[in-house]
């Protein structure tokens, strides 16, 4: 397995796993009974478990020809449902350092940033044709390139799009915020000093 | 963008400063944690060798692994101990209020922050957990967040975030008898859809809004999220402070008329500007129970399951899903489907209102043969109230379980799950595919007293055809 996102990340070069279906849930990406666990470890191996069980085999997280994929490409709404971050780790740890696709749920979104998996989002008929050249020769190799916005081939490029704010963060390496987060504590105190809840609702 | 709605108010006072990346840094006024999400943040927290900032903001419960039938320690499920004893050893090391088993304060996360008074208007609140939506009843700006933010809410007290566009979603007029907050909100997402709330907060306003009870609120907002938007959140009026006055974590004496007057300027302005804005007419909404897998599939108790061509195209794909893996037929009606197990409970539907209301169906009546029916009380707090009312004695007489609380079946994290193809009448927040603990299991949302009635007459029925027996304490 290559190592986990770190730093800046301009590009994620692979190759492509399509998946396709409108509102794919957190508990489908990773069903809860796997959240029984105080570390993410092990959840690589369980990603999709139920729907790869239903499909014996046939489910894209088990065909041979996207093993070892990095640029994962689904519809609308996906990672809607639950906040666990078991799901993007369970992605993240089976291999995909990049999800393309129509939408992403809200906290799904935050989650991946906040581990250096960019979503990128495109209109639903570039996804279908994103998909549909992935499907047709599995084997190419995909560049997601972050200053440019485009993913592309060596035959074909789409435009996706990300928001500056993430993609900045992206780029510059700054998606982990923790450390800036700590690093503004004396605002935090100042505003912690005037905040009326926390000071007996005095307002004046 | 919004401006002079409480969602801009409380933003504002929140901010610490803009980030580098261009999000806003804010200031979480209370870290609700549990069992499930967070034994990963401590574990970042000690690797990168920092501590809990404000460990007096934080407060924890268990509630997701708890099983419901005994919780004698140790969990005969070994992976559930070592979740609660991790919790409790991160709690006791870093100096975290932590309300266990037997404390007479342990729950469901949502339901119990309400309930101790710790969740009070104008607050920022983040958990590791999607429901998290369910404080905006109070007027609270209140989201879940994902273990890398419970990691960073523990480091600093703060969170990076972007602030959403504000919907107003205003429901007018009168429910109809038998019509619950469960009805309403399941309503809503049908007709906004499980996506149509990404990048909003919704503001549930209007006069069916504010006759509410807090309850019913928390419910509403509780769902929001299932609608797609991050949080929800009601003004709050003199029934949030009611609701409020007393409670362990409430201001009293001289600072509750303080804090009385400060939460009352933070709802929204007469002149707000809000993004987007849909209305609703309270009357038109019937009993409304999902038939397939995702919340937004939901019928009027009246209605038949949807045939494709009767949908919008985007519809369609998720549609033929539901079809295979429900087993349930364009055209059929959704009265009648018959159901194997009926749960009342969860952090939507597990509050005492919830269980008065499903107990008025309950009693003087007798669980169908063949089904199984269980109640499960939200936290120690409201089992201990409904006992005190005696409708733990109703639910038994009629053939119902009663329970420990804890999330139980909603996610199926303890012992309580379907078996196999089973389908559930349930009182939860989600019909996703495998979400009860069955990779099969088919999961029927709606109100607690749609619930009952299914489970009296092993099959769902609309509520208001039966007559109700409200349980005098």
């Amino acid at each position: 397995m290559s190592t986990f996102p770190n730093g800046s990340i301009p590009q994620i070069e692979g190759r492509a796993l399509a998946l396709q279906g409108e509102d794919i849930d957190t508990d489908r990406i990773i069903p809860a009974r796997f959240l029984k666990c105080v570390s993410f470890d092990a959840l690589g191996g369980q990603v999709f478990a139920d729907d790869r069980a239903e499909l014996n085999g046939e489910h894209p997280f088990d065909r041979s020809e996207f093993q070892g994929a990095k640029i994962l490409v689904v519809n609308s709404n996906f990672g809607c449902g639950s906040s666990r971050e078991h799901a993007p780790q369970a992605l993240m740890r089976w291999g995909l350092r990049a999800v393309v696709g129509v939408s992403f749920a809200e906290i799904f979104f935050g989650n991946c940033l906040a581990l250096g998996i960019p979503c990128v989002t495109a209109s639903p008929d570039t996804i279908e044709s994103i998909q549909q050249a992935v499907l047709a020769a599995p084997d190419q190799s995909l560049c997601l390139d972050l200053s440019s916005m485009r993913l592309a081939s060596s035959s074909v490029d789409w435009a996706v799009a990300m928001e500056s704010g993430p993609r900045e963060m992206l780029l510059s390496g700054r998606w982990d915020a923790t450390s800036q987060l700590v690093e503004n504590s004396a605002e935090n105190k100042a505003l912690m000093a005037r905040l009326p809840y926390l000071n007996d609702f005095i307002t004046a | 963008m919004s401006t002079g709605t409480l969602y801009d108010k409380v933003w504002d006072l929140h901010c610490v400063g803009d980030l580098p990346g261009g999000s806003t840094q804010l200031f979480v006024g209370l870290h609700l944690i549990h069992e499930v999400t967070s034994p990963q943040a401590f574990a970042a927290l000690r690797d990168k060798r920092l501590t809990v900032r404000c460990p007096e903001r934080t407060v924890a419960t268990v509630d997701h692994i708890v099983p419901t039938t005994s919780q004698a320690r140790p969990f005969a499920d070994p992976l559930a101990e070592e979740m609660l004893s991790t919790l409790e050893r991160n709690c006791e090391e870093y100096g975290i209020q932590l309300n266990g088993l037997g404390s007479g304060r342990q729950g469901i996360v949502h339901v119990i922050a309400p309930e101790l008074g710790l969740t009070q208007p104008g607050m920022t609140i983040a958990c590791g957990d999607s429901h998290t939506s369910t404080h905006g009843a109070f007027g609270a700006i209140a989201f879940g967040i994902g273990t890398s933010q419970v990691r960073d809410v523990l480091a600093s007290q703060t969170l990076a975030m972007n602030k959403l566009r504000v919907r107003r979603i205003s429901v007018d007029g009168q429910l109809a008898d038998g019509v619950s907050a469960k009805d309403l909100i399941l309503h809503v997402i049908r007709v906004l859809g499980v996506k149509g709330g990404v990048g909003y907060a919704y503001e549930f306003a209007g006069t069916a809004i504010e006759a509410l009870s807090m309850e019913e609120r928390m419910t509403v907002c509780n769902m929001a999220i299932e609608g797609g938007a991050r949080c929800g959140y009601v003004n709050p009026d003199q029934v949030t402070f009611d609701y409020l006055k007393g409670r362990v974590h409430a201001p009293s004496d001289e600072s509750w008329q303080r804090a009385v007057a400060w939460w009352r300027g933070l709802a929204s302005d007469g002149d707000a500007v809000v993004d987007d804005e849909m209305v609703f007419n309270a009357a038109m909404i019937a009993p409304t129970v999902t038939w397939g897998i995702t919340p937004g599939q939901g019928l009027g108790i009246d209605e038949r399951i949807p045939a494709l061509e009767e949908l919008d195209p985007g519809e369609r794909p998720i549609a033929e899903e539901a079809y295979r893996y429900m087993d349930l037929h364009p055209g059929t009606a959704i009265a009648g489907v018959p159901v194997d197990v009926c749960f009342i409970g969860s952090c939507t539907n597990g509050r005492l209102g919830d269980l008065r209301a499903a107990a008025a169906v309950a009693q003087g009546r007798h669980v169908a043969s063949g089904i199984k029916a269980f109640v499960v009380p939200g936290s120690e707090q409201v089992a201990r109230d409904a006992e005190a009312e005696g409708l733990d004695r109703v639910f038994r007489a009629a053939g119902f379980e009663w329970r420990e609380p804890g999330c139980s079946m909603c996610l199926a994290m303890n012992p309580d799950r379907l078996e196999g193809r089973q389908i559930s009448a349930s009182s939860s927040n989600r019909n996703f595919k495998g979400r009860q603990g069955s990779a099969s299991g088919r999961t029927l949302l709606m109100s607690p007293a749609m619930v009952a009635a299914a489970a009296v007459h092993g099959h769902v029925i609309d509520v208001r055809r039966l007559s109700l027996n409200p349980v005098k304490a």
